[in-house]
């Protein structure tokens, strides 16, 4: 189901409006229903529901056996649920924040997303790295920030990045059921917390059902003409606010891209919106230098630099850690008039 | 102990206590009606310490500005107690220009090179430079030390454990102190941690261990006193465990609906019950008592003042103090 179909479908037999992080936790359930080798892992994921609502009300269903607190041992349960899952078990862990990764990364980046390629295809590890990511509410250097490209460079480790309530529960569900380690990483900011300023997009309509979305496919969230908009997760809720006030306001047709997965990434679906709008806007909330936004670069520029009428236009965070102070975040984070300068700049061009 | 010297730990929990209310007030003022963690003036979480006083103010009691501190994601107090200037402080949670940071870090990442404090918001990871500050005193000659702060749920992290092992090995001028306030967030500490005391781990790291029970500042004092005098005679690094209370949430909006002991938490307020023994003692008068809340109340509101009255940063000056 791409964006714009769970953004719109009126509310129907089966299809009810949650928020992300509901949405989430209701995939993790129908998985454990459906197979008992499921099960969370992870800090304040029990009583507390997670801090970010992934896993609420699992406690409760399952029990404390099949949904276990941790100690604050990252090194530890994340390494825990690689042996888990090397004996067929099915593994979620959760990473209370992306930005604490430092403290367990050699057992992610060394164990978990190697053991498959150096055991020659004869271990597998399929488990879900669940993790929150990204700023916007002061959170400063330590607590906001994406970090996706970080762990999309590193080989082995498929990475997914929901932006909507629909995408969120159908990749989880695929995230469980794939056959490899699976970094989940969803942004407070398109969770609905009660807590947190939202935006309407972080509420939709999710079906009942436990359908997939394919890891590695991305969603046209908005169809438009005039400019490409490559974007992830919160940064698709604001490209879709600025191309629909653009198009009031200025009459722009901007034509917004949900990465939705970057490993593997949708090079194609890039590719055939570019062809057609011949300008490109990335819009990344992760710092700017060698990471996403150069690597979708980087595909127009090998496959058909002659598509585009314009040079590239990228809006990240300007290789700076993410600020406390509030004018500080808003200047370095990719909000609204920050996209819709970009938009500018590349029309102009 | 003398009456001089336990009632300037009173005061200085009182300071503390009296300067967390006051960011309690002024976290929330602009987060209502519906609690948004991103409004207001001091966005983002706040870990507030009320509660965990006497750890504090037991341990930096025998600190001099020339020692070194680190402190966790829950730093106030102990920054206090270690004599952080309180206007920079605040202004640096207010995230203002005249912050101990110009409003970059916050609220959890406080630098402090006057009084060589720092904090950090990923548990256990302050340990670490305790070490190489102690590492470097050791080498100068001096009879300078570290105090490296952690929480009972940080003690099972990886960088604890290997912190200990080295410091020990090394014999560096260390002072481990673990805060045991129970709760690390909505998990207790029967769920996290293996063996009754931390103090029982020292042994294994070949150092001293002493568990501290009741949040008592006069035996927290005491312990300190050996752990510090240890430290300078270069005779290697303590583990100290103190038994403390989280008095508010984890962080401010934490709801905690985990948590069973919710009702009883007023009458183990470490404050008043400290009060309530230098009373008794003859130490402290009501008028005393009285005049020690309102000189904190001055001194709090006058930093909440500066924080106010210091200039936003400019938004074109983010990518400034990146490099030296
Ligand atoms: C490495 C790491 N993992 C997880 C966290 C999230 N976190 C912040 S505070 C906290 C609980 C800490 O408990 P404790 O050490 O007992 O200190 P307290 O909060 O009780 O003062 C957790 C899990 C973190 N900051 N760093």
């Amino acid at each position: 189901m791409s964006v714009t179909d769970s953004a719109t479908a009126p509310p129907r037999g089966g299809v009810r409006r949650l928020t992300t992080a509901r949405a989430v936790a209701e995939g993790i359930a129908q998985e454990m229903e459906r197979d008992p080798r499921v099960f969370v892992l992870g800090e304040d994921i029990g009583a507390y529901g997670g801090i970010f609502g992934a896993t609420g009300g699992l406690l409760e269903k399952f029990g404390p056996g099949r949904v276990r607190d941790t100690p604050i041992s990252e090194t530890a349960f994340i390494g825990l649920g690689i042996g888990a899952a090397v004996e067929g078990m099915r593994p979620i862990v959760e990473l209370m924040f992306a930005d604490f990764f430092g403290v367990a990364m050699d057992q992610i980046y060394n164990h978990m997303a190697k053991i498959h390629y150096e055991s020659g295809g004869n271990v597998r590890v399929p488990m879900v790295l669940m993790t929150a990511t990204g700023g916007g509410y002061g959170d400063a250097e330590q607590h906001s920030q994406c970090l996706w490209g970080t762990f999309a460079h590193l080989p082995g480790m498929k990475v997914v990045v929901p932006s909507n309530p629909a995408d969120a529960k159908g990749l989880m569900i695929s995230a469980i059921r794939d056959e490899n380690p699976v970094v989940y990483m969803f942004h407070k900011g398109v969770m609905g917390l009660p807590w947190m300023a939202k935006n309407p997009r972080a509420i939709g309509p999710v079906p009942q059902s436990g359908d997939e979305v394919p890891i590695g496919r991305a969603a046209v969230a908005r169809e438009g003409t005039d400019a490409t908009v490559v974007t992830l997760s919160l940064s698709v809720h604001h490209a879709l606010d600025v191309a629909e006030q653009m198009a009031e306001a200025d009459g722009i047709s901007l034509e917004v891209i949900d990465l939705r997965s970057l490993v593997p990434l949708d090079r194609q679906t890039i590719m055939s919106s570019v062809a057609k709008t011949g300008r490109l806007l990335i819009v990344d909330e992760d710092y700017q230098s060698f990471g996403v936004s150069g690597e979708v670069a980087a595909t127009v520029a090998e496959t058909d630099p002659g598509m585009l009428r314009a040079p590239v236009v990228r809006v990240a965070v300007p290789d700076v850690p993410i600020p406390y102070a509030r004018p500080l975040e808003r200047a370095v984070l990719p909000g609204p008039d920050r996209i819709r300068d970009g938009v500018h700049r590349l029309l102009k061009a | 102990m003398d009456d001089k010297t336990r009632l300037d730990l009173y005061r200085v929990m009182v300071l503390s206590r009296t300067y967390e209310e006051a960011l309690l007030r002024e976290y929330h003022a602009d987060k209502k009606p519906a609690f948004d963690i991103g409004a207001g003036l001091l966005p983002g979480e706040m870990h507030l310490s009320a509660g965990q006083e006497p750890v504090a103010a037991g341990v930096c009691a025998h600190l001099r500005p020339d020692d070194a501190v680190t402190a966790t994601h829950r730093p106030h107090h102990i920054a206090i107690a270690h004599g952080v200037d309180l206007d920079k402080m605040t202004a640096e949670i207010f995230g203002r220009q005249g912050g101990l940071g110009h409003g970059r870090g916050g609220h959890m990442h406080l630098f402090d090179p006057a009084t060589h404090f720092s904090c950090s918001g990923i548990v256990a990871e302050g340990l670490p430079p305790a070490l190489g500050q102690a590492f470097a005193f050791q080498q100068a000659g001096s009879d300078r030390v570290a105090a490296a702060f952690t929480g009972e749920g940080a003690a099972n992290q990886g960088a604890f454990h290997e912190s200990l092992n080295l410091a020990a090995l090394w014999g560096l001028p260390v002072v481990f102190i673990i805060e045991d306030n129970d709760w690390a967030i909505s998990v207790p500490r029967s769920a996290s941690t293996a063996v009754a005391s931390n103090a029982d781990r020292a042994a294994g790291y070949g150092m001293p261990g002493q568990r501290i029970e009741d949040n008592d500042v006069d035996a927290v004092y005491a312990a300190a006193g050996d752990a510090v005098t240890r430290a300078r005679a270069g005779d290697g690094p303590t583990l100290l465990e103190i038994h403390t209370l989280r008095l508010w949430g984890h962080f401010e909006g934490d709801p905690q609906a985990y948590r069973p002991d919710l009702a009883e938490l007023a009458g183990r307020d470490p404050i008043p019950a400290y009060q309530a023994r230098l009373q008794k003692a003859g130490i402290l008068t009501a008028e005393l008592a009285a005049t020690i809340k309102d000189e904190a109340s001055a001194r709090v509101e006058k930093a909440v003042e500066f924080a106010k009255s210091s200039p936003a940063p400019e938004p074109e000056t983010a990518r400034d103090y990146l490099f030296a």
